[in-house]
């Protein structure tokens, strides 16, 4: 229905950052400087600052996305220029620095750039990727309403457990107060379920991790079989149909909150490294022109 | 004793009139029903802010009233009313009421009779909570409120009723009690779609007990109530009885006083002189109850009724605010004399009620444009309503000449009945005087009487003939169609006509909208969507006689009905009609058969359409092959707007992969509107519906608005410079500002208004990286059918 960061008015920027790399390279080609290229030359010297300009641009996105009120272009239009300017970049720094890298400060700077630029890469694979995963995963249901779904088989099985007594209430009861889901956006990241539940096995109470509900349909299995007559096998196996039942919607769950933490943890990795950029940045042009 | 004059309801108006009777000397009583003054206002909730508008009207009482907290407010009158030693009576009902002047009896509820002079009705509109109407219903665990629901604890409470309140109460009592729900009927109908989810879970796991088809037999001594199920008697013991009917309105009561009202249409006003008096002589109404929702208007009221009582014949205390009003024109300033000429020149007008036109002019401009000035541009979203006092109007026509109206006509109905855009431009003649009134205004008059109803009904079909159907039909012609049409009303999902039936007439839609859905392989395809100011059912009659589709309201639609017998009529005099009848049905066959093509597609217009899009006219979409759920659009939301998002993006359902959050979807008609006392919700040229800063907060439109999307909402912390959070992170991260106020006292409906203050457009679309977020009217939803199909 609509046009996406990549195919934004035609793609207009890609053209952009086009002229940009090809401009680069022909100057590269046809400059003739006396010594070997390297950023200390005339070209050198331009497209040094070229590159430095944009990456203050690019990091300037950060402010413009949260400029609420700014008309200057749309934060999708920002956007799609950040990314095919941004990858423009490679090229232009490249030709900088005429291909030349030792181990200094220079070339950290330059790592810290590709660094940002990969993750940015990344980026754009998730946005452009998961949003459609993700609304298929939940069959076009707000996250909220398998949550409800979730609270609504919790309390259904803590009336059928409570229908088998005291213990199999506690038991289940302890299986819903210690289901949980990515407590931390890491944990949602890894897709980890940290759902524990109590069992009580040989007359003590032991606290077991309960990851898809696994530890809680195995106690309930058990103690089917050796459950001896027909009611009490039935409402064990109506529980155990329930809490399939929320494996199966934690698994959904669990699958939306994991994209859903991919597509934010990255940022983790592309504004810190964007600042570490900035630092690197600047000491690479103080010192050039300090033992200029 | 017979008093000289007896008020009834100690509201705002009934206290400002007391002591204005004390103030004067009269012999006097105010009667009030519960058992303490302005019943009404106790039950704001606690703390709120009372504002006083509007603010242009002096205030003219004995009293005081200042904006204010309601603790405040109330102390102030209770202050005022102790040491005017005013004389009040507390839990007196009013039950009956009759006689004229000076003859007047009142009884009481415990039967006691009083007598007066002449009486002030100033009871509000609140009405009284519908009683259990069982023996017992007055027991002393039987309440028909409830203030705080935490208050209860480990008691067994039945709450009777199948309302909002009533699950309201029936939740949040069951948090720390055992609730039993009864209901009369099989289901919770009447309930909100969050409340009936609630509820409905609620029983299912059985944290509340339920009776269905189950009515109230008797309310039992000693904590008990019998109830009639469908499989018998049974008999509960309880602790607390909480009954919540909803509360029965007043009209009952003051009609069986005596007093007339023009029609049956539940909102239209009892008819008053310009003293307040009704048709019974001697009986006065005024406050909410006479159409004046507001406090100020209320307590001026009561002071003037005594003043016109004791026959001074003071001006009302907003005289000045219509004098100055009138400054510009040039008909001289004296009000009456004005307002006499209005009702002269505009012969709509002539047999209102003197104070409904007083009304309505105060609540309307008065423009004086220049000659060639635009009044109003094609395509504008305004809705108001245009009487011409003076000079004439040029009204654009496509098809013609400008047509010309003059003085005494009116314009600007087309949008007002059907909340779709302007359908002309308008500019202004020589010496042109235009009053200009408020949709609101012009509605309450249309359902207070019926041949105002009448004439602008007509007019409305005459130009819509005009504009589409028969541009060139002589006016007579169009008249006598429009006397034969008809006008039908549907609710959503009612059908007009159904495939198969037989073709007998034609429907111009005159606001909402309709699906057209054919039957394909058992399966039913929607094939459109018609919104208002277009026509259905032309299929049927210019080809075959049987109707070849259904169409269905999909929100509550008006419809004119041309049968076929007419439209034969026009056929037979106008030969073009029906060549542009044949192309039209060529452009919707070959729609049709795209759509039934690809079924997806009606399959998603008809999910939209369920959502009530139907009635939208800029709805906020969000692409979920795009949106990566960083908010960005909420944030953006709240940063523009003081705080406070206006939308919620992650609510909603989708289909399609085309998501529709809680967000306002500026209605044709918006249901927001109809209830709000300072008139503050209003739709700008472009469509915008908004809430202008006049709003008290009494929290109406909320509740009026059917998909959830106005909260209240006080002031927010200030936003921190940006660039110094971005780098220290100090103050709070956009769209998570906390509010100043903790209480919640100073709450304003907020709702979305499209940024229509700020350049460039909507903010959350401007905002949205990936161009998920995208406004859209509904006559663009065809092309999201393209990417489905
Ligand atoms: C939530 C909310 C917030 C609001 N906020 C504001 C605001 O901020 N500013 C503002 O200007 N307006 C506000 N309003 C509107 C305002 O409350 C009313 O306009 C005002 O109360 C009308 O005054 P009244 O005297 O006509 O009627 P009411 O205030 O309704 O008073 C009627 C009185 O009559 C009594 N009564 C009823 N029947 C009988 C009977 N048969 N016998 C004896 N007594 C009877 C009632 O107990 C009551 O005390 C708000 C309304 C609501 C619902
Ligand atoms: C104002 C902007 C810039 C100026 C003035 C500048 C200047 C220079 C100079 C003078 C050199 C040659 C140093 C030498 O040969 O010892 C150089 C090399 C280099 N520059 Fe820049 N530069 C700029 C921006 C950048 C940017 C944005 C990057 C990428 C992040 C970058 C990365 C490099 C690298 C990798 C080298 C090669 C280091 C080496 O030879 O080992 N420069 N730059
Ligand atoms: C050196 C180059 C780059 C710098 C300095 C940079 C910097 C930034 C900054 C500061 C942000 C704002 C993050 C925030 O505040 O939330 C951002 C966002 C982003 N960048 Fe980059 N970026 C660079 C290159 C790239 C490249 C090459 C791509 C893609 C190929 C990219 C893709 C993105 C994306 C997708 C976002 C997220 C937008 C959002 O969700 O709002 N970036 N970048
Ligand atoms: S607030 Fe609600 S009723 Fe009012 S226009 Fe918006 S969606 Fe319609
Ligand atoms: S809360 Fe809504 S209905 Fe009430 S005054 Fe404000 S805008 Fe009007």
């Amino acid at each position: 229905m609509h046009e996406s960061l990549l195919a934004f008015r035609r793609r207009f920027y890609l053209w952009v950052a086009l002229l940009l790399v090809v401009g680069s390279v022909v100057a590269y080609w046809y400059h003739d400087p006396q010594e070997p290229p390297n950023g200390g030359t005339l070209l050198g010297y331009t497209l040094g600052t070229v590159g430095a300009l944009l990456i203050a641009w690019l990091a300037l996105f950060g402010v413009r996305k949260r400029s609420y009120a700014s008309t200057l272009g749309t934060v999708q239009g920002w956007l799609s220029a950040h990314i095919y300017l941004g990858l423009a970049l490679i090229v232009v720094v490249l030709l900088h620095a005429g291909f030349q890298f030792g181990w200094n400060v220079h070339t950290l700077a330059f790592v810290l750039m590709m660094l940002v630029i990969l993750s940015g890469v990344f980026g754009v694979v998730v946005y452009l990727r998961y949003p459609v995963r993700m609304s298929r995963n939940r069959g076009g249901a707000p996250r909220s309403d398998l949550i409800d779904e979730l609270e609504d088989i919790d309390r259904r099985s803590l009336r059928v457990a409570g229908s088998l007594g005291a213990d199999f209430h506690e038991f289940v009861a302890s299986g819903v107060q210690r289901t949980q889901l990515g407590a931390t956006l890491w944990d949602r990241f890894r897709g980890r379920d940290s759902s524990q539940i109590l069992l009580r096995q040989g007359g003590e109470t032991v606290m077991a991790a309960n990851p898809g509900q696994d530890a809680a349909l195995d106690w309930l299995a058990e103690q089917q079989s050796i459950s001896g007559d027909a009611e009490t096998v039935g409402a064990i196996s109506e529980l155990s149909a329930l809490i399939r039942n929320k494996r199966k919607l934690l698994r959904q769950l669990g699958a939306d909150l994991k994209m859903q933490a991919t597509l934010e943890l990255w940022l983790y990795v592309h504004v810190p490294l964007t600042a570490a950029l900035l630092a690197a940045l600047l000491v690479h042009i103080v010192t050039v022109f300090l033992y200029w | 004793m017979r008093y000289e004059l007896i008020i009834v309801g100690g509201g705002p108006a009934g206290l400002s009139a007391a002591a204005h009777a004390g103030e004067l000397g009269l012999s006097y009583l105010l009667l009030e029903a519960s058992d303490a003054l302005a019943n009404t206002i106790q039950r704001y909730q606690k703390g709120k802010h009372v504002m006083a508008e509007p603010q242009v009207v002096p205030l003219r009482s004995d009293l005081e009233f200042s904006p204010g907290s309601r603790e405040a407010v109330l102390a102030a009158w209770q202050q005022g009313i102790d040491a005017r030693k005013v004389n009040i009576r507390y839990g007196a009902e009013v039950t009956a009421l009759s006689g004229h002047r000076p003859n007047m009896e009142l009884t009481l509820a415990d039967g006691e009779t009083l007598h007066a002079e002449a009486v002030v009705l100033s009871i509000g509109l609140q009405g009284n909570p519908r009683k259990l109407g069982v023996s017992g219903e007055e027991r002393s665990f039987v309440q028909y409120t409830l203030d705080d629901p935490d208050e209860y604890r480990g008691e067994t409470i039945v709450v009777v009723g199948a309302g909002d309140a009533a699950i309201e109460n029936a939740i949040a009592l069951a948090r720390n009690n055992s609730v039993i729900i009864v209901n009369r009927r099989d289901e919770f109908a009447r309930a909100k779609e969050g409340n009936l989810n609630q509820i409905t879970r609620a029983i299912d796991d059985g944290t509340i007990a339920c009776f269905y088809n189950t009515h109230v037999a008797s309310v039992e001594p000693g904590s008990a109530i019998r109830l009639n199920t469908e499989t018998g008697e049974t008999h509960v013991e309880c602790d607390r009885i909480i009954a919540r009917l909803g509360a029965i309105p007043p009209r009952r009561f003051v009609e069986s006083c005596g007093i007339e009202f023009p029609s049956d249409d539940p909102t239209t006003l009892p008819e008053l002189t310009h003293h307040y008096e009704s048709n019974v002589p001697g009986l006065y109404v005024i406050g909410a109850l006479g159409g004046y929702p507001l406090i100020k208007q209320a307590m001026n009221q009561g002071f003037e009724v005594v003043e016109f009582l004791r026959g001074n014949d003071i001006l009302p205390a907003d005289h000045g605010v219509l004098e100055s009003k009138f400054e510009s024109l040039p008909f001289g300033t004296d009000v009456d004399e004005t307002l006499d000429l209005i009702r002269e020149r505009v012969p709509l007008f002539a047999n209102i009620n003197g104070l409904v036109l007083r009304e309505l002019v105060l609540a309307s401009e008065l423009l004086t444009p220049v000659a060639g000035d635009i009044v109003f541009r094609k395509n504008d979203y305004t809705n108001s309503f245009m009487s011409i006092l003076d000079g004439e109007v040029e009204i654009e026509n496509d098809n013609g000449p400008p047509i010309q109206l003059g003085a005494g006509q009116f314009f600007g109905e087309m949008s007002l009945l059907s909340g779709r855009r302007r359908s002309a431009t308008v500019r202004a003649g020589d010496a042109c005087v235009i009053l200009e009134s408020p949709r609101r205004d012009i509605v309450k008059l249309m359902n207070s009487y019926e041949q105002v109803r009448r004439i602008i009904d007509q007019h409305f079909i005459v130009r819509t003939l005009r504009g589409g159907l028969a541009p060139d039909a002589p006016l007579e012609d169009l008249e006598r169609i429009a006397t034969r049409s008809e006008l039908r009303k549907y609710t959503a999902n009612d059908v007009l006509f159904e495939q198969g039936d037989t073709a007998d007439g034609l429907h111009l839609i005159r606001n909402g909208s309709v699906s057209v859905s054919r039957r394909i392989g058992g399966r039913d395809i929607v094939t459109s969507y018609v919104a208002a100011g277009n026509y259905v059912g032309e299929m049927g009659l210019v080809g075959q006689a049987q109707r070849s589709a259904t169409v269905r309201a999909t929100v509550a639609t008006e419809s004119v009905f041309l049968s076929a017998a007419v439209f034969d009529e026009m056929l037979a005099n106008d030969a073009r009609l029906r060549e542009r009848m044949q192309d039209t049905v060529k452009v919707r066959l070959a729609e049709n058969l795209r759509m039934e093509a690809a079924p997806e597609s009606g399959d998603l217009i008809s999910f939209l359409m369920q959502q009530g899009l139907g009635e939208a006219t800029d709805v906020l979409l969000i692409d979920e092959t795009l949106c990566v759920a960083c908010d960005n659009c909420e944030k953006a939301c709240a940063e523009t707007h003081g705080g406070t998002s206006r939308l919620d993006r992650a609510a909603g359902p989708s289909y399609a992969q085309v998501h529709v959050p809680t967000s306002c979807r500026h209605c044709e008609d918006p249901h927001c509107m109809t209830d709000c006392p300072p008139d503050a919700i209003r739709r700008a040229p472009n469509g915008e519906v908004y809430i202008e800063d006049s709003c008290i907060g009494c929290g109406n439109c909320e509740s009026n608005c059917p998909y959830g999307v106005i909260q209240m909402a006080g002031a927010k912390e200030p936003a921190p410079n940006l660039l110094g959070w971005l780098l220290t992170g100090k103050g709070a991260a956009p769209g998570d500002r906390q509010p100043v106020d903790a209480s919640g006292s100073q709450k304003k409906a907020v709702k979305c208004d499209m940024c229509k203050d700020l350049g460039g457009g909507p903010a959350c679309v401007r905002a949205c990286p990936t161009g998920a977020a995208l406004r859209m009217a509904p006559a663009d939803f065809v092309n999201l059918t393209k990417r489905v199909s």
